[in-house]
């Protein structure tokens, strides 16, 4: 999802046998749906994972802001546009939520940082496709954060308490995400001429398995699912999400008139289920490695950036310093 | 950012209501702390008062140390109202 494919590290879950007391009464604590705070004791390979979990979930948030910021300076109207920077603003506050977060574990954010710059460190993968036409503004909105949606809701309730409480936060903010992206769509569809529908129709089709992708591999190809299960830093498998998200999708592709690209997709009375056709998974493997189409792009773009910014960031320090002086003479 | 200060960010809600922790952020020195907060945690007209504190500054009970430090309170039961049993006559009290 946001955070695909988190190593945890552990070959396989410890039994209670084989934990120390410490790890006992860590686990016993989580059982019990009681929050680990910053300063509780807490096995390392729990402090790691989870460091790769919300950078990597931060990082996206991020990375997130670059394929609608190529939108920006065209939207259709100025309504239009700023509704997009007030989203985008929000996303960039998500990774901030999300980083402060992370520190809370002992992480250093520039050092993070850097780690995805060099390539160690990811972010989702649905940021490495390209935003090719407005529809797609609307699009990623319905499509993007809704996956997004469905995966931070039972965050919330995840067991590190800053982490929790962050995805409280963002998941106040992303209802307006989604709904302004499906309102692009439906105008479109409704009040838009022929070229403007297919337009919608192009996003979906180019769109639709990205985000299908962003759950991450099936359950039988999630080595660290358990161990991250157990913790509770992970509370439903990839194939339940990706199940519920289809579900609630469908119903809403057929209101904007429009189709997923898959043969397969057929309602299933019995289970009350909708089944999906093969995903591939190929291409979302060589995306995370970083063939995808934007990779490179969008790294050098964040590096951009930092690097460029720099000097603000000094300035900033020099002023302080230079107000402080003034103050205590 | 490793030269800048992270401040925790308190926030009260509504008039007449505490501050509130709402998470942390990092700027050069304190006004820039409360510009900063003003962005992340009040996009929404979520605050009406902000206080931002260096983090370093703040000092907190250690989480493990929680028996010996509020055990005390625990068999104190006559400091809740509920212990004071009173005939029905008497009313709300
Ligand atoms: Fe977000
Ligand atoms: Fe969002």
């Amino acid at each position: 999802m946001y955070a695909q494919m988190v190593e945890t590290g552990v070959k396989s879950v410890k039994s209670t046998t084989e934990m120390s007391s410490e790890e006992q009464a860590f686990q016993a604590r989580i059982d019990a749906e009681i929050k680990i705070e910053p300063k509780n004791w807490m096995p390392e390979a729990y402090r790691k994972t989870l460091i790769r979990q919300i950078s990597q979930h931060a990082h996206s948030e991020i990375v997130g802001m670059l394929p609608e910021g190529n939108w920006v300076t065209r939207a259709p109207t100025l309504k239009r546009k700023l509704q997009l920077m007030a989203k985008i603003q929000d996303e960039a506050g998500h990774g901030l939520y999300l980083y402060s977060a992370m520190e809370t574990l002992g992480a250093d954010r520039d050092e993070e940082v850097q780690k995805m710059h060099e390539g160690k460190a990811k972010y989702s993968s649905i940021f490495n496709y390209p935003t090719l036409n407005w529809a797609d503004m609307g699009t990623i909105g319905w499509l993007v954060d809704g996956a997004a949606i469905v995966n931070q809701v039972p965050l919330q309730r995840t067991s590190y308490g800053p982490y929790s409480r962050a995805m409280i936060r963002v998941c106040k903010e992303e209802s307006f995400h989604q709904r302004q992206g499906y309102e692009i769509l439906l105008h479109l569809m409704r009040e838009g001429n022929d070229a403007q529908k297919e337009m919608v129709q192009d996003s979906i089709n180019r769109f639709w398995w990205p985000v299908l992708m962003m759950f991450g591999p099936s359950d039988a190809h999630s080595p660290n699912s358990a161990q991250s299960m157990a913790w509770k830093i992970k509370r439903h498998s990839n194939d339940e999400l990706r199940q519920r998200f289809i579900d609630q999708t469908i119903p809403q592709l057929q209101i904007l008139g429009c189709t997923a690209p898959d043969p397969d997709l057929k309602f299933n009375e019995e289970t009350g289920h909708w089944e999906y056709g093969e995903i591939d998974w190929t291409e979302f493997f060589e995306v995370l490695k970083g063939n995808g189409p934007c990779n490179k792009e969008r790294v050098a773009q964040r590096k951009k950036a930092i690097d460029e910014g720099a000097w603000v960031r000094e300035a900033a320090v020099a002023y302080a310093n230079k107000k402080q002086q003034r103050n205590a003479a | 950012m490793a030269d800048w200060t992270l401040f925790e960010v308190f926030i009260r809600s509504k008039h007449g209501l505490n501050h509130k922790h709402v998470g942390s952020v990092h700027a050069a020195d304190s006004e820039m702390a409360i510009e900063n907060a003003r962005d992340l945690y009040t996009r929404r007209n979520e605050g009406v008062s902000i206080w931002v504190v260096p983090s370093a500054s703040i000092t907190a009970t250690a989480t493990d140390e929680k028996e010996a430090l509020f055990d005390p309170s625990d068999d104190k039961i006559y400091r809740h109202a509920g212990f004071y049993k009173l005939p029905d006559e008497v009313g709300h009290m």
